[in-house]
């Protein structure tokens, strides 16, 4: 578990993020300590997504800071920023596997493209990491549009701790998924972060995902974190709009806020 | 007052619009050139690409030249006709094939079909965030997806042009000595006496810039595709519409560089 004195992986301070008028990130500040899971969670349009793009830095904030172990990434030139991106896996939604390449391709390609692996060691990698996600070797040879919703979000977890990431980020890893594949892929982020001894960010309003990845839970809300704790302790924070978003009640101050 | 001055605005903020489309699509461009020069380069890609381009297209572009030489020696015979002056059919056909109607016809062809799935296929992997997982697996997307796609649209096209050439004067060899009696030996020999070394390099360099401009566009309109199956849809009809204009202005401009005495 994570230890308060050591410097934390990610630190994030007055991050700020605005297309034209509306303001989505307005002054996100957040730590992630070594070897913990967060899981940010919000409704949507909130801007967790645009918070993890900024992470990734697939998007350029307007203000603030996002250090990855002390450093400042959005100060790095192009070459520090790779070698920081080089230490990153990356989960996304819809699983983003490239159409034009077999799942085993798809799996080795962050192993290729960051170590030069040769074709016939990223083959047998890439057949070991499918195994570790519960896949056959057989279906390395398949493509990506001939496997299920369940079986693609696999292989997009394959790919993305293929390289071995210290660093791991997860967009809405159970969206699209029935509950029990949920859980199946919830069960395989967290033996995959733990083996590999990386700090994970998960993004989600899934409530039985959250508690299940995280170590830790921030709420954003309205462009801000209104709330950060325990995953332990997110069904009973306290905290009027957190407890309103994890019960899914209808009355409280965000329902308000709409009625506005 | 108002109204003069609205309109005023209007004109300004259409005419900065188009100057900053312009920019971000030269800088779009040296982008996807600059990667020529900066190790790794995507082989297989290009020569997926140049396959795609100059392999498969070939049986349209073949097509195409064929029927616009068997067109333009019938349109040609008949014009020259009143003026007796058939003898001139081979040099107006083979001028017209290999200076203009050649490049023009296989980049349009081409434009349409490559073009538009190149837009489709950038599209898709922009909506589905496929390009933006290319980034987090430390691969440069420029170079991955558009660098290879330029150079091959700069390579095949001209490949492609020779062909066309060559079909295109065969389509009005045949209808010239088929069907309107001319003496083939003859015919070649005009073909050939007219012919100019000039006349097929600049065709072919036309065909390269045409090339460049079919995937240059294909890839801009793919790559900065937004807002789900609506935008890509939108992205291939303006890949298309973009590369086809921008082809009948760079030829003019060409023509007017080469030949303009």
């Amino acid at each position: 578990m994570s230890n308060a004195l050591e410097t934390p992986t990610i630190r994030i301070r007055g991050l700020r993020k605005a297309f034209g008028d509306k303001v989505v990130l307005d002054g996100i500040d957040l730590d992630v300590a070594p070897r913990t899971s967060m899981v940010v969670i919000g409704g949507s349009g909130t801007g967790k997504s645009v918070l993890l793009k900024c992470m990734l830095g697939l998007l350029q904030p307007d203000a603030g800071s996002i250090e990855f172990d002390g450093q400042d990434v959005l100060r790095m030139d192009r070459r520090e920023a790779e070698a920081v991106r080089a230490r990153i896996g990356m989960l996304f939604q819809n699983g983003a596997l490239f159409d034009s390449l077999p799942v085993w391709e798809n799996v080795a390609f962050g192993l290729v493209a960051r170590h030069k692996v040769s074709k016939r060691e990223a083959r047998a990698r890439a057949v070991e990491v499918l195994a570790q996600v519960g896949l056959a070797a057989t279906v390395g040879d398949l493509w990506p549009a001939e496997l299920s919703g369940g079986m693609q979000k696999r292989v997009a977890l394959a790919r993305a701790i293929a390289a071995r990431p210290d660093i791991m980020f997860f967009d809405e890893p159970t969206t699209g998924l029935d509950p029990i594949m949920g859980a199946v892929i919830d069960g395989l982020i967290v033996d995959c972060v733990r083996r590999l001894g990386s700090t994970a960010v998960a993004i989600t309003h899934d409530m039985a995902s959250a508690r299940r990845i995280g170590d830790r839970v921030a709420m954003i809300h309205r462009g801000r974190i209104v709330w950060e704790g325990p995953a332990t302790a997110l069904m009973d924070t306290g905290n009027a709009v957190v407890d309103q978003f994890t019960h899914g009640s209808r009355e409280g101050p965000i329902q308000m806020e709409l009625r506005r | 007052m108002n109204a003069l001055l609205d309109a005023v605005a209007a004109v300004g903020r259409a005419l900065l619009g188009a100057c900053r489309l312009i920019g971000q699509i030269a800088l779009f461009a040296l982008e996807g050139l600059s990667h020529l020069a900066r190790p790794p380069f995507y082989w297989r890609l290009f020569l997926r690409a140049f396959l795609d381009i100059g392999y498969y297209s070939l049986p349209v572009v073949a097509l195409t030249a064929i029927f616009t030489g068997m067109v333009l020696a019938l349109q040609s015979a008949t014009g020259l006709s009143r003026f007796n002056a058939e003898s001139a059919v081979a040099n107006l056909v083979v001028l017209s094939i290999t200076r203009e109607l050649g490049p023009v016809l296989a980049g349009l062809m081409v434009a349409g079909r490559v073009g538009a799935a190149m837009a489709a296929e950038l599209g898709t992997m922009r909506v589905t965030d496929q390009i933006d997982a290319l980034t987090t697996l430390s691969t440069n997307p420029m170079k991955y997806l558009v660098t290879p796609r330029l150079l091959a649209g700069l390579l095949a096209l001209p490949l492609l042009v020779l062909v066309a050439d060559i079909l295109g004067v065969l389509g009005g060899f045949i209808i010239a000595t088929v069907k309107l009696g001319y003496n083939s030996g003859v015919y070649l020999t005009n073909t050939l006496d007219f012919l100019q070394t000039d006349d097929v390099v600049s065709g072919l360099v036309k065909a390269a810039m045409f090339g460049f401009l079919v995937t240059l566009m294909g890839c801009y309109q793919g790559y900065n595709s937004r807002g789900g199956a609506q935008g890509v849809g939108a992205a291939t009809t303006y890949a298309v519409v973009s590369a086809s204009v921008l082809i009948l202005a760079f030829d003019y401009v060409l023509t007017e560089l080469f030949f303009a005495r």
